[in-house]
């Protein structure tokens, strides 16, 4: 079966204004397809993988999981390219494996070795790449709006056509900073578009206990900017109406909000008894599975079968398993390391 | 040499380096068409257009994080606080990102940034405007802090810092803005980290910096009817602070009075009393003494502002107690 082309609007669930018409996102070929699908069965097993490490004590603080938000991270970069800057909260395990780091320095960063990416100096929140334009990891909810706005106004200046996709929680929707920034954004039309990966929960309340208007796309009606819904699980939607916005944003030099719908199927952080929501509701949501979904709409598509897939999958738990190992092998950093990196 | 308006130096420091360097560009509220709040940025607008010259809503927090940013994508942007009084609105962003980004991503990037504009007290606009918080942001590493006492420096420290590859907060003065001073022709940089010996002496050994220099001038003038000769010190940077020459002066000296506007708990002069307690303990020959603000927030009356921040009369008590 030849998979179908998406409708501009598919997975959109609201928008404040018509959704402008860039067409259809181009096609990506079987191999590129296959990547972003390994790539999200790798964060998966990454994060699997870190929930045992800290379990067993090798992981200290933090350790926010990505499990069940996949497709976000998947769908977004996958409809823009690798020079477009990105930058993103704490929960930024996912943003930095799809955007370079390999599974053993992403490790090693969180078991505080010399060999972690960026030094064991940053640890799970603050994952950097900027060799593929990976801004960070940023641990003060909302903090990071204002610098993505930052990126993107660098390139407007510098005349390069990029666009900056700048995420948060939907907990940051009320921080004062990314209310600033959104008004800033639409002023001077800097091509930002600020995801808002809406996950129904802050820390443990949920967004009706948290947003004024639940609906968080809505933020943007008091900017004049489009703000979209759209459905978060489907790696394919997503990509769609990203690429419709990037496209956007590259042309016209503007941002826009795109809150999509996602899920959590872990706690906020580590320690988190999760007295706030049911079983039940977790056990309804991993029923859609973003990973399962893109899987298989790829075996639908016919271009791969069940066994190839497999052993894709086995490859990668073996790369999994191989950078844990390498990671608690690495050294812990030297005691001079504490004074290096303040000053440029 | 020529006699300019320190405000007019900061203005010839900014074009100058806009002119050089082109990623250069000026952000705040009211830079452009109304040439800056304090008139730093006059003529600006008309010379590099309003790509460079931006004028910006009230929102400290969003463009002080947008100069971040842009810093990280390769600018050097200049942002400037109407005063830093409202810098503390973008408290977080200064502190927590422009601060500690180079750090918590292990090196892989600069923060090429100044954030610069007015400071301190004394023209009764009250306690929510009057604040010198050089000592405050100074006690970040990954910051550094300048403030410039005359034009000379007014304009050699902002070209320095905009150079420079870190986050660097200029902090300027309301009551210096208009008063001139001599500058030296042409390219002109004072170097970030050195302190500048106004006169030499042997009596004592006086610290200030930033606008207390040209009260402490003036005590001075008092202090060599009396016969005493002070050596005294504009410490120009106060992060990175340049204790080679404080020490020298003191073990010269052996005494030594601290002069400056921030308040006396936790204050510039508390850091240099007491590291020079610690270096030069064999060589003081009377405890330090600190004349700083004063414990309380700034009234708005002229009869109380006046005793609030450093004055002739209070540093003149203070070199007599030492010298004594
Ligand atoms: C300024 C600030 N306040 C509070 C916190 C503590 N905190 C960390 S995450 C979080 C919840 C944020 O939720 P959300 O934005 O929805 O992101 P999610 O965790 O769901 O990805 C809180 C309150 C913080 N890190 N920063
Ligand atoms: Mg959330």
């Amino acid at each position: 079966m030849k998979k179908k082309p998406l409708p501009t609007g598919a997975g959109v669930l609201a928008s404040t204004q018509p959704l402008p018409e860039y067409g259809t996102v181009p096609d990506l070929s079987r191999d590129q397809r296959l990547e972003w699908y390994r790539m999200m069965y790798l964060t998966r097993k990454f994060e699997e993988r870190s929930y045992q490490s800290y379990q067993t004590g090798l992981i200290g603080g933090f350790c926010h999981l990505y499990n069940g938000q996949e497709a976000v991270a998947a769908g977004t970069f996958a409809a823009i390219t690798d020079a477009d800057p990105v930058i993103t909260a704490y929960r930024d395990h996912a943003h930095g494996l799809m955007r370079g780091i390999r599974p053993g320095p992403a490790f090693a960063e969180l078991y505080g070795r010399a060999t972690g990416i960026v030094k064991g100096k940053g640890g799970s929140m603050h994952y950097f790449n900027v060799e593929k334009q990976m801004y960070g990891g940023h641990g003060i909810v909302g903090g990071q709006t204002a610098l993505g706005l930052g990126l993107a106004f660098a390139t407007k200046y510098l005349g390069e056509k990029k666009v900056c996709f700048c995420y948060m929680g939907d907990g940051a929707v009320n921080q004062g900073t990314f209310h600033e920034s959104l008004n800033l954004a639409q002023l001077m039309k800097i091509p930002v578009i600020y995801v808002i990966e809406n996950n129904m929960y802050s820390m443990g309340t949920s967004v009706d206990r948290h947003s004024a208007p639940v609906e968080l796309y809505k933020r943007a009606l008091g900017y004049d900017m489009l703000g979209v819904r759209a459905e978060g699980m489907d790696f394919d939607h997503v990509r769609q109406v990203s690429w419709t916005l990037a496209e956007r944003a590259r042309s016209e030099n503007l941002p826009a909000i795109l809150e999509l719908m996602t899920y959590r199927y872990r706690g906020h952080s580590m320690s988190d008894p999760q007295y706030y929501r049911s079983k039940e509701e977790v056990e309804e949501y991993r029923k859609h599975d973003p990973v399962e979904i893109l899987r298989s709409r790829i075996l639908s598509e016919a271009t791969v079968n069940e066994k190839d897939l497999e052993a894709l999958e086995e490859k990668v738990r073996k790369e999994v398993q191989e950078a844990h190992d390498w990671a608690l092998a690495s050294p812990f950093p030297a005691q001079s390391e504490i004074y290096t990196d303040i000053y440029a | 040499m020529a006699k300019i308006a320190y405000r007019d130096a900061v203005r010839d420091a900014m074009s100058e380096e806009m002119t050089r360097d082109s990623r250069v560009f000026l952000i705040g509220e009211e830079v452009a068409q109304y040439n800056g709040a304090y008139k730093c940025s006059k003529g600006l607008l008309d010379k590099f257009g309003p790509d460079r010259i931006i004028d910006s809503p009230i929102s400290e927090s969003g463009f002080a994080g947008l100069c971040i940013g842009a810093a990280m994508y390769g600018l050097r942007p200049i942002a400037e606080f109407m005063t830093f009084s409202f810098s503390f609105v973008a408290f977080d962003q200064i502190v927590n990102n422009a601060a500690q980004i180079r750090y918590m991503s292990g090196g892989q990037l600069k923060v090429p940034l100044v954030f610069r504009g007015n400071s301190g007290g004394g023209h009764q606009i009250g306690a929510t405007h009057s604040h010198a918080p050089e000592n405050i942001y100074a006690t970040f590493p990954g910051l550094k802090v300048v403030v410039p006492a005359f034009a000379a420096d007014a304009k050699g420290l902002l070209k320095s810092a905009i150079r420079d590859d870190n986050p660097i907060l200029v902090i300027e003065n309301e009551a210096l803005y208009g008063r001139e001073s001599e500058v030296p022709d042409g390219e002109y940089l004072t170097p970030i980290g050195k302190a500048n010996i106004l006169q030499e002496g042997t009596d004592l050994t006086i610290v200030t910096h930033g606008r207390s220099c040209w009260t402490v001038l003036e005590a001075n003038q008092e202090l060599h009817k009396m016969g005493i000769h002070a050596e005294i010190i504009d410490l120009r940077s106060i992060k990175p602070l340049d204790w080679p020459t404080v020490f020298a002066s003191v073990r010269k000296t052996h005494r030594l009075v601290c002069v400056d506007e921030t308040k006396p708990f936790c204050g510039v002069s508390s850091q240099v009393a007491a590291e020079v307690s610690r270096a030069c303990f064999d060589h003081l020959d009377a405890p330090v003494l600190r004349v700083t603000s004063v414990e309380a927030p700034m009234p708005f009356s002229s009869a109380l502002e006046d005793e609030c921040i450093p004055n002739v009369a209070r540093i003149i008590e203070a070199v007599k107690e030492v010298v004594a």
